[in-house]
């Protein structure tokens, strides 16, 4: 901090820039940020507190710790889907066959592991590395024939519907036991009270870890740095936050193990998105396809990694929701599940014409899609109300984003 | 520096020579004969009309296009490109009209882009300072690396795009068209940085329709005719009459 007084930091000598440092300027320029439309998880945040508000009013049940509880594991399942849909949004793709997708690898475990006798393990080894052929068939129709990821995965919607139709046979419905792993670790996993605090420490800490060898390396370089004051109350206010989420949760059945490996999973995807090459260049591949091809980036890889990845976590997300439901059935995967998926993803903030978004939009937008289902379905809606107004509320987070991406461009932002 | 005093009569042997290069596409013949040297240090203007084969030229410097004949030397060998990585692999970098740049991305990203330190951590600290001693070094006039592209304008686009190429320690550097959709300010820029290219030893060839704009930055310029040569100039003597000339084919300098 001395230092900075008499040289000022590498990043920071253009007499244009304003000053931004120190945490008053960091408000002063998120405020900025905000008027020029580059709103980032804002509208999805104010969006689930009004949900919230409104639900609470409705029936005060919502915000209990029973319905949360419920809200998360119901969440986790459609998460990780979704956070699949992010990576080929990424690349400004998209599968809209995700659901049919995750019903037919259901179909396949449940097939294999009930009817035949064969290892869970195997079984679930078996549905995703079928997911990940598939994703891998979009991405070379796409790369090699040409076609459009949108007519081929929604020519794969109907035809992977029909085999699980098929695979499933006259029953049309498979029931896993309920001692089987994957029925027990979805319904009857919860972390220990004392274990869940812990781990919320574990997050909160790594992110301080993170954060202060990032500003070490910065400082060293002599490029500006966050100031440390700020670094600390966003750890404290992490804390705080995780630490009352789970010791609410934990008020009713606790939290299940589901919901932290879909945390997980978040994590580990914001990771290969933000900070390694690959991530890199999948947003370059979804910015600007022919830079990218110049750049030496292998383009082709990249999008079929971005469809393996979606395919297979499709699947992941439709076991586990068997594993919630202890059953594969016709309906696994059918209905509102794909326009969710997708839905939550765009709602959270990944632009639907590629290279903007996180891994975050799918954590956030998943909660958003999950907590109008749960509300409705408190209020005895009937599920003809719940499409409409999950209909609505996709259209207001696609006009939000649209509004948002016009006032970028006009002030000179991506 | 070697080559550092620009002389457009630079001795020594040239960086790159084309030897009677030519290149048809079916039955139209776009390069017949042509010859260039570009050495060290030296700024080297290629004009010529619409479809003179100015593009096809860079094209095939560039490595996307093969020559059907005709000798191709760097350094004094012959080579021969299969595609743009060999040329990239001999240090021919080339910044095309649209620069290919991800606008989503911020400045250090494109910069790096395709090559990015630790590919599993990303050295981002590292990618910065070397980002800002790259631009500093070009004396670019780019306020802060960490925003998007979209927020740049035209020059400094085009700045970044140039300091890109520069980024793989290239010998021979191409332009084309840098200074067109540019403001009179920005192109000065622009000029002046391509000057500081060559400063830096490298060989620099640029293409370009504006004749100021060519007998300022340049040490030669060399004029194609419909895919021929049509003269070569000391771009400090020659006039733009001549230039233009030698462009419409009022006067022939074969």
């Amino acid at each position: 901090m001395t230092t900075q007084t008499t040289q000022p930091a590498l990043d920071r000598t253009d007499e244009r820039l304003t000053g931004d440092a120190g945490a008053r300027g960091l408000v002063r320029s998120s405020i900025r940020n905000i008027r020029d439309g580059d709103l980032g998880f804002l509208p999805v945040i104010i969006g689930l507190v009004i949900i919230a508000v409104i639900f609470q009013i409705l029936n005060p049940v919502f915000l209990s710790s029973a319905n949360l509880v419920n809200l998360a594991l119901d969440s986790a399942a459609v998460g990780v889907i979704s956070l699949g849909i992010v990576f080929v949004l990424l690349v400004g793709e998209i599968d809209l066959s995700v659901g049919s997708l995750s019903g037919f690898s259901a179909a396949i475990m449940a097939v294999l592991f009930v009817r035949h006798g064969v290892n869970l393990g195997l079984a679930v080894l078996i549905a995703c590395l079928v997911a990940c052929a598939i994703g891998l068939l979009y991405g070379v129709l796409l790369t090699k024939f040409g076609m459009p990821s949108f007519v081929a995965s929604l020519a794969g919607l109907l035809a992977f519907l029909g085999l699980q139709l098929a695979i499933l046979g006259s029953q049309g419905s498979i029931n896993l036991p309920y001692d089987s792993g994957l029925v027990q670790f979805a319904q009857l996993a919860f972390l220990p009270a004392p274990v869940s605090y812990a781990l919320a420490a574990v997050f909160a800490l790594g992110f301080l870890l993170s954060r202060l060898d990032r500003r070490r390396r910065r400082a060293r370089a002599n490029l500006s740095t966050t100031p440390l004051s700020l670094l600390v109350v966003g750890t404290v206010l992490l804390l705080l936050a995780l630490e009352f989420a789970f010791w609410y949760l934990n008020q009713a059945r606790g939290v299940g193990w589901m919901v932290i490996t879909f945390l997980v999973m978040v994590l580990v995807a914001n990771y290969a998105i933000t900070r390694t090459k690959w991530g890199r260049s999948l947003l370059a591949v979804g910015g600007n396809r022919e830079a990218a091809r110049r750049s030496g980036i292998n383009v082709n890889g990249i999008y079929w990694s971005a469809f393996v990845l979606t395919a297979l976590l499709a699947c992941v997300g439709g076991l586990l929701s068997a594993g919630r439901l202890a059953s594969a059935n016709l309906s696994s995967g059918t209905g509102d599940v794909n326009l969710n998926a997708i839905a939550a993803a765009v709602i959270g903030g990944t632009s639907l014409f590629g290279g903007r978004g996180s891994a975050f939009s799918a954590l956030l937008g998943t909660l958003v899609i999950g907590a109008i289902a749960s509300g409705l379905t408190l209020l005895n809606l009937e599920s003809s109300w719940r499409f409409v107004i999950t209909g609505v509320v996709l259209a207001v987070a696609v006009g939000i984003d649209s509004l948002a991406r016009r006032s970028r461009a006009s002030h000179g932002r991506a | 520096m070697p080559g550092a005093s620009g002389a457009p009569s630079a001795t020594g042997e040239p960086l790159l020579s084309l030897r009677g290069v030519s290149k048809s596409f079916g039955a139209v013949q776009a390069l017949t004969d042509i010859d260039l040297e570009v050495h060290a240090g030296e700024v080297v203007a290629l004009v010529g009309d619409n479809g003179a084969g100015k593009s096809t030229l860079v094209k095939v410097l560039a490595g996307v296009h093969q020559p059907s004949s005709g000798t191709f030397l760097f350094d004094g060998r012959p080579v021969t490109l299969g595609g743009p990585s060999d040329a990239i692999d001999l240090g021919i970098a080339t910044v095309f009209q649209d620069l290919a740049l991800c606008e989503n991305l911020s400045v250090v990203d494109n910069l790096f882009l395709g090559r990015e330190l630790s590919p599993l951590a990303l050295d981002e600290t590292t990618m910065e300072v070397r980002s800002w001693e790259l631009l500093r070094s070009l004396s670019a006039k780019i306020p802060t690396v960490r925003i998007p592209i979209a927020s740049l304008s035209g020059g400094q686009r085009q700045t970044v795009a140039i300091a890109r190429s520069l980024l793989g320690d290239p010998r021979l550097i191409m332009l084309d068209e840098p200074t067109a959709a540019l403001g009179v300010a920005q192109t000065a820029e622009v000029l002046a940085m391509i000057r500081r290219v060559s400063e830096r030893g490298l060989g620099v060839v640029v293409i370009s329709h504006n004749m100021e704009d060519v007998r300022q930055v340049a040490d030669r310029v060399v004029v194609l005719r419909l895919g021929r040569n049509n003269g070569v100039f000391d771009a400090r003597t020659v006039t733009t009459q001549t230039l233009v000339g030698a462009i419409t084919g009022a006067e022939d300098h074969r």
